[in-house]
């Protein structure tokens, strides 16, 4: 809880980055982040020091920061975490985001779910203005710059960036169509950085640390630490900071205590629940950054590793997967609504053991068809893991085949049910 | 001689601190209608529900139809327009708290509260819903009680998390339930 504590934050060095911000100016902001290789947290991994150099120097629209709280990725909790004890970094990075591109504004959004986190947040903020570091003159300068926090209501498909400025703006969380881009017309039709609040909350100590000493830690062009969420079935599942590239297994085996029970590893999630599934051949030597996991066939994506072992039924599994899809689904387009339920309705079939053989392969097809089909990337995130467990675990899906009991049912273990 | 005389005074939806949070709410962004996500929110926190009155104040007070006021609340998981338990148990079964017995913890609640997904127990005090990632992976199988996280859960559990909630209860409790609650982070993160 130490550093929610402002007085704690900056014992720590807290809001020094800042400082030295105002004395260097956008420009130099924006080239020690492009330099520093600090790649989204969020999930696509696009360069954030490219993204602010984006915005347009002049605009007659105020300009905006959003930070992205809305954390909602299955298998992702890093943020969480950001908000209980380290706010004043979000807080922090957004003053610095703002001076970079020009916004006198930022807004941070956190999920609905998470209220004692906004709680936290809004007590922060209001510490942050008390001390002078928000609003009118900010540190004695010439700047002056607001924070506002906002929270959600439920809905995943908040987290896609143009929805994520619908919903803001007090609407249903429908994605806009690109371009524009935010960086162009975002929030209220203003020129918008949009950045995930953990990518948010390194800002600080990337100036601090310098652009140079940041890109030194992880691998080329992925600079850095970030937060991995190690989750299922781990001996000690929890948050964890690790250098970019760091290995797979060891992260898997050392620092998560290996698979619980002394059972063996079936397969892992790499990046939360949209990422395809990779087997434990496929792990071997993968080092955790963006282009490594990339070319081994899935992504790096939001950081959430779930850990599966192998007395686990992957068709379940995969129900469970296009489930949620199905439900945050926002219906928008026929490809993600329609696509959705209909790997539900099928997957809820076949693990129920009345499945026909050919239904592998319509899975699979339907699925195929979603790809780069939508508006917005969560027809992709429902698509590709799905594409990934049929492909991998085709034979467990044969096993269910012809009425047969799932080869994984438990005794006293209701069938799936649906949310 | 005026009707409007004959009228009763209007009924205060909202409690008067929450009525000036709301004034004060509105004022606080570029655009007035950003206000409606967390009105909604808020309302439904000291109403228990999205009643057609708090609809109706709120789509007065952002000034926007009370129609457009139900599109953007039936979009968002958290609304609803109808009332819970005073203690809305959410049970996350998503992909991490499946793998950790998520399934076993929801069973039990179905089994101590006697209803299922959606379902409000009769004396009122109780609703359970099945839901999607609450953001408590590393802690799974986790569930939230009103905005309560509780971690580690298993169906040996359940029962202590019950009669914990039951003796928070208000002894009168009100049809609409649900009150707002002081939630704080337990388990491993706190």
């Amino acid at each position: 809880m130490g550093a929610a504590n402002i007085d704690r934050y900056l014992e720590l060095g807290g809001y020094e980055a800042v400082k030295k911000c105002l004395a260097q100016g956008p420009d130099w902001i924006v080239n020690e982040m492009k330099a520093s290789n600090l790649r989204g947290r969020g999930g696509a991994g696009f360069s954030t020091g490219m993204k602010w150099s984006f915005v347009p120097r002049q605009s007659a629209k105020p300009k905006y920061i959003l930070v992205n709280g809305d954390e909602s990725e299955p298998g992702t909790c890093k943020d969480h975490l950001i908000f209980l004890h380290d706010p004043h970094a979000v807080i922090e990075g957004t003053i610095i985001a703002g001076l970079a591109v020009g916004a006198k504004t930022g807004f941070i959004y956190l999920r609905g779910e998470y209220r004692y986190l906004l709680e936290i947040t809004e007590r922060a903020v209001a510490d942050a203005y008390a001390r002078g570091f928000l609003g009118k003159n900010i540190f004695g300068s010439e700047y002056e710059f607001q924070i506002i926090t906002q929270t959600g209501a439920g809905a995943y498909e908040v987290g896609e960036e143009s929805a994520l400025m619908e919903s803001l703006e007090g609407k249903r969380g429908i994605p806009r169509i690109k371009p524009p881009f935010p960086a162009v017309v975002g929030l209220y039709g203003g020129p918008t950085v949009i950045n995930n609040a953990e990518t948010i909350a390194t800002v600080p100590h990337v100036i601090s640390m310098g652009a140079a000493a940041y890109s030194g830690i992880g691998t080329p062009r992925n600079g850095g630490t970030r937060l991995f969420g190690i989750s299922g079935h781990v001996e000690r599942p929890g948050v964890y900071e690790l250098p970019m590239g760091y290995d797979l297994k060891k992260m898997i085996y050392e620092v998560a205590g290996g698979i619980r029970g002394g059972r063996k590893l079936k397969a892992v999630v790499p990046g939360g629940s949209s990422t395809p599934v990779l087997l434990p051949e496929e792990i071997e030597n993968l080092g955790m950054d963006f282009d490594q996991v990339g070319k081994a066939g899935s992504m790096l994506g939001s950081g959430g590793v779930v850990v599966i072992d192998d007395q686990t039924c992957m068709v379940e599994f995969a129900l469970r997967t296009i489930s949620f899809y199905a439900h945050e689904s926002c219906g928008w387009c026929i490809p993600c609504r329609e696509g959705t339920d209909w790997l539900k309705k099928s997957l809820t079939r076949f693990h129920a053991g009345f499945g026909a053989p050919s239904d592998i392969d319509n899975i699979k097809y339907l699925a195929e068809n979603m790809l780069g089909r939508t508006f917005c990337p969560l027809g992709d995130a429902a698509a590709m893991p799905t594409i990934a467990f049929v492909k991998k675990f085709r034979k467990e899906f044969e096993d269910h085949l012809n009425g047969k009991p799932c080869p994984f049912a438990r005794e006293g273990v209701p069938q799936l049910t649906v949310v | 001689m005026s009707l409007t005389n004959t009228r009763p005074e209007p009924i205060p939806v909202f409690s008067p601190q929450l009525a000036a949070r709301f004034d004060a709410l509105v004022e606080k962004y570029p655009v007035k209608r950003s206000a409606l996500v967390p009105m909604l929110l808020y309302a439904q926190d000291e109403v228990g529900y999205l009643s057609d009155a708090v609809v109706s104040e709120i789509a007065r007070r952002i000034g926007v139809t009370e129609l457009e006021v139900r599109d953007v609340a039936s979009y968002y998981s958290m609304l609803r327009f109808k009332p819970a338990g005073q203690f809305n148990i959410q049970v996350c079964t998503n992909i991490s708290c499946m793998l950790r017995g998520a399934y076993d913890v929801y069973e039990r609640f179905q089994e101590e509260l006697g209803v299922g997904h959606k379902g409000v127990t009769a004396d009122g005090l109780f609703s359970l819903e099945e839901v999607e990632c609450i953001g408590a992976c590393c802690w799974a199988p986790a569930i939230q009680v009103n905005y309560d996280f509780h971690d580690e859960l298993k169906p040996d559990l359940v029962p202590g998390i019950l009669s914990g909630y039951r003796g928070q209860a208000k002894t009168a409790p009100r049809e609409s339930g649900a009150p707002a609650s002081q939630p704080e982070g337990k388990g491993p993160r706190a």
